[in-house]
């Protein structure tokens, strides 16, 4: 048991725990907002880790445009502010699905516990070597990457526009063959 | 010195929660907030690997970065399908996905308000 074990056992213990109350809250709101604790904790267990780049990244992004995504969705979609049975399926369904969460954690555990072996050393990695890798070894990836980024921007643009000219249209039916 | 323990029980826990909250949620944004909880195991996952091993190429950072920014992708499309749902149905409850189907457009928007 070293420091670092005992630091990131704290800032993953914080994680799960929010990721926990993210998925089980009542208040539509408050899952968004447990998010943002749970995404920064892992941002934290990074930087136990050694990777500080990775870990501004996921603030940056994580926290900082898909919760702010997540909630503008669900300012959008109306949601209720206040406790709210709607927004969680049947006590059966949530036993079945609390059953496959756990099942799921089990096999990931049965798996990689044995092979997690004795403490290791943690050399930490440099921005500079992560940087000189990204735009050498990885440079092709990280341009198909960025064309992803353009469709996907491109596709959320023309599906919400879709359906906006579709419902202008006098025929309802005729979705996605607008001219 | 660091044990690996660690880091793969939290990405086997935040792996689990996140396919609770897929399977348990009825607003189609919660569904997203599972995905993300996964998606984030699979991050620390590569995390712990590329902290500890000899890794010439950086692969457990980078990797790490090109999820995060496939993540940010899928979330923007996942979002754009929901508020188109949205603005088609009237709500975003997958309990009721598929009741009204067929129905015109307006006819849908008429009848949830």
């Amino acid at each position: 048991m070293t420091a670092l074990d005992v630091v990131f056992g704290a800032v993953a213990l914080v994680a799960a725990a929010s990721g926990l109350l993210a998925v089980t809250t009542r208040h539509v709101v408050h899952a968004a907002l447990w998010l943002v604790v749970c995404l920064g904790s892992v941002a934290g267990c990074y930087l136990v880790l050694g990777a500080e780049f990775v870990a501004l990244v996921q603030l940056l992004v994580y926290v900082g445009a898909v919760v702010v995504l997540v909630l503008f969705a669900l300012m959008l979609t109306r949601a209720p502010i206040g406790p709210n049975e709607e927004v969680s399926t049947s006590l059966a369904h949530r036993i079945l699905a609390a059953v496959l969460g756990a099942a799921v954690t089990a096999l990931l555990l049965a798996v990689l516990l044995p092979i997690a072996g004795p403490a290791r050393e943690r050399p930490g990695t440099t921005s500079t070597a992560v940087a000189e890798q990204l735009f050498g070894t990885w440079v092709w990836p990280f341009e198909v990457l960025s064309l992803l980024l353009l469709v996907s921007l491109v596709a959320a643009f023309a599906v919400s526009r879709m359906l906006r000219s579709a419902e202008a249209g006098a025929d309802p039916d005729a979705e996605g063959a607008e001219p | 010195m660091i044990h690996l323990a660690g880091p793969y029980a939290l990405a086997a826990v935040l792996a689990g929660l996140g396919t609770y909250g897929v399977l348990a949620r009825r607003n189609a944004v919660l569904v997203l907030i599972g995905v993300e909880l996964v998606l984030n195991a699979a991050n620390v996952l590569l995390i712990s690997l590329g902290a500890v091993g000899a890794d010439s190429w950086q692969a457990g950072n980078v990797l790490t970065l090109f999820v995060i920014t496939i993540a940010a992708a899928e979330v923007c499309v996942a979002l754009a399908v929901v508020l188109a749902v949205f603005r088609q149905r009237g709500d975003v409850d997958l309990a009721r996905a598929g009741s009204a189907q067929g129905e015109p457009a307006s006819q849908t928007l008429e009848s949830a308000r």
